[in-house]
């Protein structure tokens, strides 16, 4: 097991000019469960490549514990791509299935009988070591394959997007299952995915990226309650934050013909590019329906609502025109998302007020995305 | 039965015959006589071969993103001239009669002639065969590399072979875990390498496990075999070296070894140092096929490397035959191809084309003649020897156009195929 360390790692592709990933500085703590998530082309799997060894590291170095491994081949690195080739040998019993990368590395056999015995425990195969994998079930060959990379004890996990290619139930299954094993064995894992559920899920922290630069590291709840900019706010929470751009009158921003009043620490740190404006976000979840006529309500007009079960969301549009084109949501321009009382909803083309839970509306500059931090 | 209204092909050339085909149901489902009985390698996903519009293709249940993905990777590898099977086309939209949805598919022409491993690798495997396949293995990995492309997972089953005179072609049949780049890393190159070796050991070991392969043969050796070879070969392909301005011989021996490989010379690097004493090459671009090239160029005909060097060398003993050395050397080729090479070939009956290609038959003639010749003491003409190859040779073997109906141990590498039956 170890620490892994990006040190101002870079990777710049041949003819191009924008680095896939710019000077990334992030460090992971030994048993960790990291998760790289961000959209496509963000530089999140290049990073995994670039620890993997198989992309080339332009500048800036990564360490495996305390160990430089820049120029390293990927062989030699200790490190295990889980689920890269799950296919099974139909004429190995499941404990030759899991041991023979060991036989390979010419193990001894009581060792290797042993470590696959320890895996096995783990992955609850033990009963089955002595089966063809044809006597399994999809998750228990799933798990086999996984036990192929365990009995290696590799210091490092590395996983790109393992469960894009399974449907959305086992999806979530394996998801739990992979969370939970990755616990009970304590190997430092790196993980990328683009889905900000999975991301949210099972990292014990989450690195966000963007166009090839770090955005914001921490832990789920962290990313959720204090959004470093815009755009984490934005890619992070599901449905999405509602965030809106709105112009600032004497410390009161005009959210369509509602008016919001904001902090005065929060107007003293504008900026010039931030243009007398600000940008609130708010979660679907962080709002109260409240009677008309309550102070700093925003009326919202109901188009559509959508009912869960256990949730309600109203999808909506701001009453009044000023403002109500730059306010985005998971939903998509000038709609609003909001969570409301599943037992209370709302019929469509009705006017709903609501009002931000205090403390719970975040800040941002308009001009540069950062968070404003009170 | 729900209306398949949202079935969706995607295809360069659609084929029509393609509707016919059983959609709604799951692959693993399908009808036998929908399916060509070909060996399967190890898959994670369902496969299956269907006969279609009188070829074979296979089919491959698989996520629709990847589907879409492969199919286009696929696409650019045939562009690149990189051996690989031909891209069909993708289904998606497909749902079962109670309208569950079913998995996207990709289409892939089968490849004619093409082996998978275990039906080459068997109790009765030959050393010198399985170093045939591996070569075969490493040439491929070598050519994928150039052309930028990193399988990402390398093995056995997802590589299909072909007879090439006496040794083997490679094919790359699955490319879903790859991806093309400008140029690879190092460490792109050496991970490809190292996963190969792996897979085909584990692969090995599995026949070991089934017993279709003997104890004795040294599965980790095989697999360390491909990795010599392959370093071999790229860098035989690729390094630079330099030498003094008096050796410039050198460059032109460069290009000879390199042709000898099977590969052209696309664009050599040629830099000497200030003081022009000492002289630095190497190649930028290689192309595998300079036999096969040079074949095509004199006689249209298109073979594989190894089977286009075997026919090379038959024409330039029937220049030297018939005394034609000073003729131009397009109209002997255009001779030796209507009076020599296309009687022997056509001289196969119809019903015993399917067991091999062309080329590979007349490769198998040459060598008939010369046992024929030797059993008998007096050069034995090709007529006799064609006559005696479709009569006592051919017949026993397998067709191998399509392997179908056939199983894999049943198609077991004959140490006296090309020999001469024992009366």
């Amino acid at each position: 097991m170890a620490t892994v360390t990006f040190d101002k790692a870079t990777r710049v592709y041949p003819g191009t000019e924008r680095p896939a990933v710019d000077a990334l500085d992030l460090h992971i703590e030994d048993g960790e469960f990291l998760v790289l998530v961000g959209p496509s082309g963000c530089g999140k799997s290049t990073s995994l490549r670039m620890l993997a060894g198989l992309e080339d590291v332009n500048a800036g170095r990564i360490l495996i514990g305390d160990r430089d491994v820049t120029d390293v081949q990927p062989k030699d690195r200790d490190i295990a791509m889980v689920f890269q080739n799950y296919a099974l040998y139909p004429h190995m019993t499941v404990a030759d299935n899991m041991g023979f990368a060991l036989k390979i590395a010419g193990t001894p056999k009581a060792e290797i009988r042993t470590r696959v015995e320890e895996a096995a425990k783990i992955l609850d195969l033990t009963q089955y070591l002595d089966r063809k994998p044809k006597a399994l079930s999809g998750g228990q060959r799933q798990r086999v394959a996984m036990g192929r990379a365990i009995v290696r004890q590799p210091r490092v996990f590395l996983m790109d997007e393992p469960l894009s290619n399974l449907d959305a139930k086992l999806r979530v299954q394996t998801r739990t299952q992979i969370a939970s094993l990755q616990r009970r064995l304590g190997v430092t894992t790196v993980y990328v995915t683009h889905d900000q559920t999975e991301a949210l899920t099972m990292g014990d922290r989450i690195a966000v990226l963007k166009d090839g630069l770090l955005q914001q590291v921490g832990t789920p709840r962290d990313m959720y309650d204090t959004p470093a900019n815009v755009f984490v706010a934005g890619f992070i929470g599901s449905p999405a934050m509602n965030i809106g751009t709105f112009p600032l009158t004497d410390g009161v921003a005009k959210v369509g013909s509602a008016s919001i009043q904001v902090p005065r620490d929060a107007l003293g740190t504008l900026a010039a590019d931030d243009n007398n404006s600000i940008t609130i976000g708010f979660r679907p979840e962080a709002l109260d329906v409240v009677p008309q006529g309550t102070p700093d309500s925003i009326p919202v007009s109901v188009n559509i609502v959508e009912e869960l079960g256990s949730d309600a969301f109203v999808y909506g549009s701001l009453v009044g025109d000023a403002g109500a084109a730059e306010v985005r949501s998971g939903a998509g321009d000038s709609q609003v998302i909001v969570r409301v009382d599943p037992r209370q909803v709302p019929a469509k083309g009705e006017t709903i007020n609501v009002r931000i839970r205090t403390g719970e509306q975040h800040l941002f500059h308009a001009g540069s995305g950062e968070r404003i931090a009170l | 039965m729900t209306p398949r209204t949202r079935l969706q092909i995607t295809a360069a050339a659609p084929d029509p015959a393609l509707l016919d085909l059983p959609w709604d149901v799951p692959l693993a489902d399908w009808p036998a006589d929908q399916l060509a009985a070909l060996p399967r390698g190890i898959s994670r996903h369902t496969v299956r071969f269907a006969r279609l519009s009188g070829r074979v293709i296979a089919i491959k249940e698989i996520g629709e993103t990847v589907a879409y993905r492969e199919y286009e990777l696929l696409r650019q590898l045939s562009k690149l001239d990189v051996p690989s099977v031909d891209p069909v086309g993708v289904i998606t939209g497909r749902t079962a009669p109670d309208g569950e949805p079913l998995e996207a598919v990709l289409i892939t022409q089968h490849l004619r002639f093409s082996l998978p491993y275990r039906a080459l690798f068997s109790q009765s495997l030959r050393p010198d065969t399985a170093t045939r396949l591996i070569d075969a293995l490493a040439v491929l990995m070598v050519r994928l590399h150039l052309a930028g492309f990193y399988w990402g997972d390398v093995s056995l089953s997802n590589t299909l072979f072909r007879r090439d005179a006496e040794t083997f072609a490679a094919y790359l049949v699955d490319a879903e875990t790859g991806d093309l780049h400008d140029t690879l890393t190092d460490g792109q190159r050496g991970y490809d390498l190292e996963v190969a070796r792996v897979n085909i050991i584990g692969e090995l070991m599995d026949l070991q496990a089934g017993e279709f392969l003997e104890e004795e043969v040294d599965a980790v050796a095989i697999g360390e075999m491909l990795v010599d070879r392959y370093q071999e070969l790229w860098t035989a392909l690729t390094t630079a070296e330099s030498f003094g301005l008096d050796e410039r011989w050198r460059v032109q021996a460069r290009i000879e070894r390199l042709n000898d490989l099977g590969f052209d010379v696309g664009e050599l690097d040629i830099t000497t140092d200030l003081d022009g004493t000492t002289v630095r090459i190497q190649p930028k671009v290689v192309d595998a096929g300079h036999h096969s090239r040079r074949l095509m160029r004199l006689t249209g005909l298109d073979v594989q490397e190894n089977q286009a060097r075997r026919l090379l060398n038959d024409l330039d003993q029937y220049r030297a035959a018939t005394d034609r050395q000073n003729d131009d050397e397009t109209f002997v080729a255009h001779d030796w191809l209507t009076e020599v090479f296309e009687p022997a070939v056509r001289a196969v009956p119809r019903a015993l084309r399917p067991k091999l290609e062309p080329a590979q038959v007349y490769h198998e003639l040459l060598d008939h003649r010369w046992f024929l010749s030797e059993r008998k003491g007096r050069d034995v003409p090709m007529r006799e020897a064609v006559t005696s190859y479709v009569e006592d040779i051919l017949p026993e073997r397998p067709d191998e156009e399509s392997v179908l109906g056939v199983s894999a141990a049943d198609l077991r590498e004959d140490p006296d195929v090309v020999g001469v039956p024992q009366d």
